[in-house]
């Protein structure tokens, strides 16, 4: 029977994706790449190697060591201080050598957090299912992919049979018509969503962005919002591909190339959302009401625009949210009323998978240049790649950065988690271009800003959070 | 894993939204390559201060509920990321059900690879059975899969929705890989017409 009924980019990912419809409505969807790391991989080999199973398709596999790995001083897997990091390197290594997984070592320079090699590399690719055990997966969606975290079991079964159990999502399509004001990036929409829409607004929803704003948006940026979907409950994000996509894949190393890519671009010019295609929900933002946002509580929904104040939980009716305000407000040290742009901050962290790409570091470089790090405040900036770090070297950005008094490091996860030696000690107020900014996120006791890159740089030159709008050049 | 049949133990209540993963267990407990021995950290930051010392407040430091099998939190319980050391964490420390309203999606997924049952019920139901759960030791809650009741300790039964296949697996304690692997004839047929029709996707050997 022909397909007539019209389709979202969604739909047309999945169906072509279904490899048998169990009889309940479960489906066996089809995984074309799977990117492994450390942290949440070494029980899944190990289920393998109990199982007697091998992994079904090395080559749509790829693994990287970044969750837990120094930003300074790096060297071969056996120099790593803390033994429990080592171990979890060196059983990636041992298990990616025993079941043949093709692997980047931490000292190659195309090393670096899944989400960002990913695209990077080329091996994220337009209409894929692409996973990984780690929920910041969705950044790939800004491919047109359909890409989502899967917990380890499921690492275990995509090594397995190259597929995984799944019910279909609902569909949500979020539009940012008009365009960005001056000052605000990817990072800024996307928080002003999550706090529209709320952190469980997407649950059980795959997320596609649309309209102008977001057409508008370079890959990098697409990335970021793609990225934080998850932070709004979704599965996935999604921006349908375009030129801006083709444009950024073409060349890449292992992006189909010559009359490959050709065939390649006519398919994913299929892949858009048909016209009249249903959603479930659908949210329209105007992006000329989108400021330079901040987070102030223990949430990314607890958001305001950096001209805002912390707000006063006790104008919350509802007592069981006015508790959850009090409690955040009290965690994070903050007085109702008070304003955002008050507020002192002790370290500044720009990198992560959200924005660690030359793009963020770029932005970052631009803020800084001519100015100094506040005295008293720690600023770091941890590639997302070894080959960002490269090309921000090749462009001279470290200087600008290192002579502001930044640190530089390399490329991890770093901060982000707090599960490397990077963490903030508590009480410490951190502005941070991550995407999570729960109750010891980044180190016990410690109080996360998010902020995007930009923002993140005019807080280091301000020793506070400041409206980088204001800064002037 | 463990099959899950039908459960009747202590409940803890947490009437807590949004309890996030990593407070379910904390980033830097994940360096370990073991599923195993997680239950030590499972709440961390809210069970210890910062000495390592219990709150003497925080439920599971109390009894009956150092014993708890089952948990009753409110909304979004286990959003953030993906780590499945969050349901090893809860199950290591004994948990073997988590009654919610909701549930974020990954951790839900990750409930059912690892015998926890996770139940979806309204929140003034769950409210309802956090009162229960105050009760203590002598209110015992039981959780049947099979007929898809929970049952108070009034003898009060609510019925509760879950999706036939997981409840399959569940109830026969199940690896899903086992039955995935049942369909490597439709696995490999898709395979090859993704071979023939999208010949331009390229391998990924690092050179
Ligand atoms: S940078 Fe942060 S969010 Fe991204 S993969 Fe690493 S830990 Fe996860």
């Amino acid at each position: 029977m022909p397909e007539t009924k019209p389709r979202t980019l969604f739909d047309k990912i999945w169906d072509s994706h279904v490899v048998e419809r169990l009889p309940d409505g479960t489906c066996i969807l089809y995984i074309d790449r799977h990117l492994v790391h450390e942290v949440t991989s070494p029980q899944a080999f190990e289920g393998l190697r109990m199982a007697g199973r091998k992994v079904r398709r090395p080559d749509a596999t790829i693994a990287v060591a970044d969750h837990n790995i120094p930003t300074v001083g790096r060297r071969d897997p056996a120099g790593i201080k803390e033994e429990d990091s080592r171990i979890q390197v060196q059983t990636l290594e041992a298990n990616v050598a025993e079941f043949g997984v093709p692997y980047i070592p931490i000292m190659d320079k195309r090393q670096g957090i899944v989400h960002i090699i990913g695209p990077e590399l080329g091996i994220s690719l337009p209409g894929m299912t692409i996973v990984c055990g780690d929920s910041h997966t969705s950044t790939h969606g800004a491919l047109g992919a359909l890409a989502f975290g899967i917990g380890t079991s499921e690492v275990e079964h995509v090594l397995a049979t190259q597929s995984l159990l799944q019910k279909p999502a609902k569909n949500m399509l979020i539009q940012v018509e008009g365009s960005l004001p001056f000052g605000t990036s990817a990072k800024d929409m996307v928080l002003a969503i999550i706090g529209r829409i709320g952190t469980a607004g997407g649950t059980g929803h795959v997320i596609e962005y649309a309209g102008e704003a977001v057409r508008a948006l370079d890959m990098a940026g697409r990335m970021t919002v793609c990225n934080m979907s998850i932070e709004a409950g979704a599965r996935a994000g999604l921006i349908a591909p375009d030129e801006t996509t083709f444009a950024y894949v073409k060349g890449r190393p292992h992006a189909p190339k010559g009359e490959a890519f050709e065939q390649a671009v006519a398919y994913w010019r299929t892949l858009p959302s048909d016209p009249g295609a249903s959603y479930d929900t659908r949210v329209v933002l105007n992006g000329a009401d989108i400021a330079p946002m901040v987070t102030w509580g223990t949430s990314p929904e607890a958001v305001v625009p950096i001209t805002g104040t912390v707000p006063d939980p006790a104008n919350e009716p509802d007592a069981e949210k006015r508790a959850q305000l009090q409690r955040m407000v009290e965690y994070m040290a903050l007085t109702p009323g008070q304003k955002m742009t008050d507020l002192p901050i002790d370290v500044v962290f720009i990198g992560s998978c959200t924005n660690g790409r030359i793009e963020d570091i770029r932005a970052a470089a631009e803020v800084m240049r001519g100015r100094k790090v506040a005295p008293g405040v720690q600023a770091m900036v941890v590639p997302g790649s070894g080959l960002v770090k490269e090309q921000a070297e090749q462009e001279g950005l470290h200087r600008i950065l290192l002579e502001a008094g930044f640190e530089w490091r390399d490329p991890c996860c770093s901060m982000c988690l707090g599960m490397n030696p990077d963490k903030l000690t508590p009480g410490q107020r951190c502005a941070s271009t991550s995407n999570r900014n729960f109750e010891g996120r980044q180190g016990p006791g410690g109080r996360t800003h998010l902020v995007s890159p930009a923002m993140a740089a005019a807080a280091a030159a301000t020793g506070r959070l400041a409206d980088v709008r204001e800064l002037g050049r | 894993m463990d099959k899950f049949t039908t459960l009747t133990g202590i409940a803890a209540p947490l009437p807590l939204a949004n309890v996030d993963t990593d407070k379910i267990i904390p980033a830097r407990f994940l360096k370990t390559i073991k599923r195993s021995g997680l239950g030590q950290f499972a709440f961390y930051t809210l069970r210890f201060d910062e000495q390592g010392n219990e709150r003497p407040d925080f439920v599971l430091n109390k009894e009956p509920y150092r014993k708890a099998e089952i948990l009753i939190a409110h909304e979004n319980f286990g959003c953030g990321s993906s780590r499945e050391h969050a349901p090893w964490a809860l199950l290591d420390f004994g948990i073997r059900c988590v009654i919610a309203p909701d549930f974020a999606d990954i951790f839900h997924n990750n409930c059912f690879k690892n015998g926890i049952l996770p139940v979806r019920l309204p929140r003034a139901i769950c409210d309802q059975l956090i009162e229960d759960a105050k009760l203590g030791g002598n209110a015992r809650i039981t959780v049947d899969l099979e007929r898809q009741v929970v049952v108070r300790p009034n003898g009060e039964e609510i019925r509760f929705e879950i999706d036939g296949f997981r409840k399959h697996l569940l109830l026969n304690g199940l690896d899903d890989i086992g039955q995935t692997l049942q369909h490597e004839t439709a696995i490999g047929a898709h395979e090859a017409r993704q071979k023939a029709e999208r010949a331009w996707v390229p391998g990924l050997a690092v050179a």
